[in-house]
């Protein structure tokens, strides 16, 4: 028989847990069992990591280090391929914004 | 006795009962199932949604998973006001009480072992955040008069955010050390995106920490008086959670707790 202290309420039952706090917990934590009920539990690993790349901007991820998908072999081309479009667009607008200047150099 | 079981937990037996109107997943009040002197928390769900085929493609549904990870997490907190549960993943589902009780005894040692190293224990979860310019972002920048005036503007965001994120580190860090310190255990999560938590800033520090009950309300304050300590860093407190985190069993070789040290035998 248990019969725990309560914890002080202001900070009781999850109180400024947003969305991603309770998918993290509920989809990635908790103690793994396989049911009756196969699900394989890929798919929800899978699930959950498309829902962060669904919603992140790959860009800001990789700015800050995040690139724990880069391992996974069926994202990283995806990931890799952001990374390339996102690239190849601040060179065209870094050209767009150089070739103008030149050419103003040139004519003075 | 028609429909699927789903686990939500397992605790041991505990006198205060559940509030009455606490409804699980499915809308079906969570039940307990004794066994060996342990409590699994079960809820009846219809095999038309939680069978293999339908389960899967749930899954795939945002606002499906929303509901039912919300259902779940509400079970889980009310358990966790009356007794200390062991939360199991979402959608752990059999076909009948019985297949619940021949996992209960399967697990039995280990379930043991887990509760007794959680008992009396919450887990808290803290997220520090950048506070980011982000309007900073979204109004284009001066335009360049030059190629040398948009490379040395270019160059001067690059050394602010160097610094933003140098400073975010060093915080960070140094409340991780210091909350790690006062607590039981800790984990280190994946920053959370701002799309999904619905957040301002970048999360730097998403950690949970595993601290008894009586040891909680030191703990808030200790997190209390970080908030505000350096400009710019948002530290946000959520919980008390059950110890969704720390209920992997080491001793079980289960991939939650990361530290496969013997395999079960079953």
């Amino acid at each position: 028989m248990t019969t725990p202290s309560r914890v002080p309420e202001p900070w009781g039952q999850g109180s400024g847990a947003n969305l991603a706090d309770i998918l993290e917990r509920v989809l990635d934590k908790g103690i793994v069992i396989a049911g009756d009920i196969r699900i394989n539990l890929l798919d929800i690993e899978l699930l959950t990591i498309k829902l962060r790349l669904i919603v992140a901007s790959v860009d800001k991820a990789k700015e800050m280090g995040i690139d724990w998908w880069e391992d996974d072999p069926a994202l990283s081309s995806r990931a890799r391929h952001k990374e390339l479009a996102r690239e190849n667009a601040e060179l065209r607008e870094r050209l767009a914004q150089l070739e103008p200047a030149r050419a103003e150099e040139e004519a003075q | 006795m028609t429909g699927l079981r789903y686990v939500y937990a397992v605790c041991r037996p505990f006198g205060t009962p559940l509030q009455a109107q606490l409804t699980g997943v499915a809308g079906d009040p969570p039940r307990l199932l004794h066994h060996h002197g342990l409590v699994a928390v079960v809820s009846h769900v219809p095999e038309r949604d939680f069978a293999e085929g339908p389960l899967h493609r749930h899954l795939e549904d945002l606002d499906w998973l929303t509901a039912t990870a919300r259902a779940h997490q509400g079970v889980i907190d009310a358990l966790t006001v009356v007794t200390t549960p062991l939360p199991l993943r979402m959608a752990t589902v059999f076909r009948d009480d019985s297949g619940v009780r021949v996992m209960m005894e399967e697990r039995e040692e280990a379930f043991r072992r887990t509760l007794d190293r959680l008992q009396g224990r919450v887990e808290w979860g803290v997220k520090v955040y950048a506070e980011t310019e982000s309007k900073d972002k979204e109004t284009p920048a001066e335009k360049p008069a030059s190629g040398r005036d948009y490379l040395r503007q270019r160059r001067m965001k690059v050394r602010s955010n160097e610094d933003l994120w140098q400073q975010a580190e060093t915080f960070a860090n140094r409340l991780h050390e210091t909350l790690s310190t006062y607590a039981e255990d800790s984990r280190l999560h994946a920053p959370q995106n701002a799309a999904l938590s619905g957040a301002s800033g970048q999360n730097v520090l998403n950690a949970a920490y595993l601290v008894s009950r009586t040891e909680s309300e030191e703990f808030v304050e200790l997190v209390d008086r970080t908030k505000g300590e350096v400009p710019g860093m948002r530290v946000e407190l959520t919980g008390p959670w059950a110890a969704y985190s720390f209920s992997g069993d080491p001793a079980s070789g289960d991939p939650v707790s990361g530290d496969p040290t013997q395999k079960e035998d079953r």
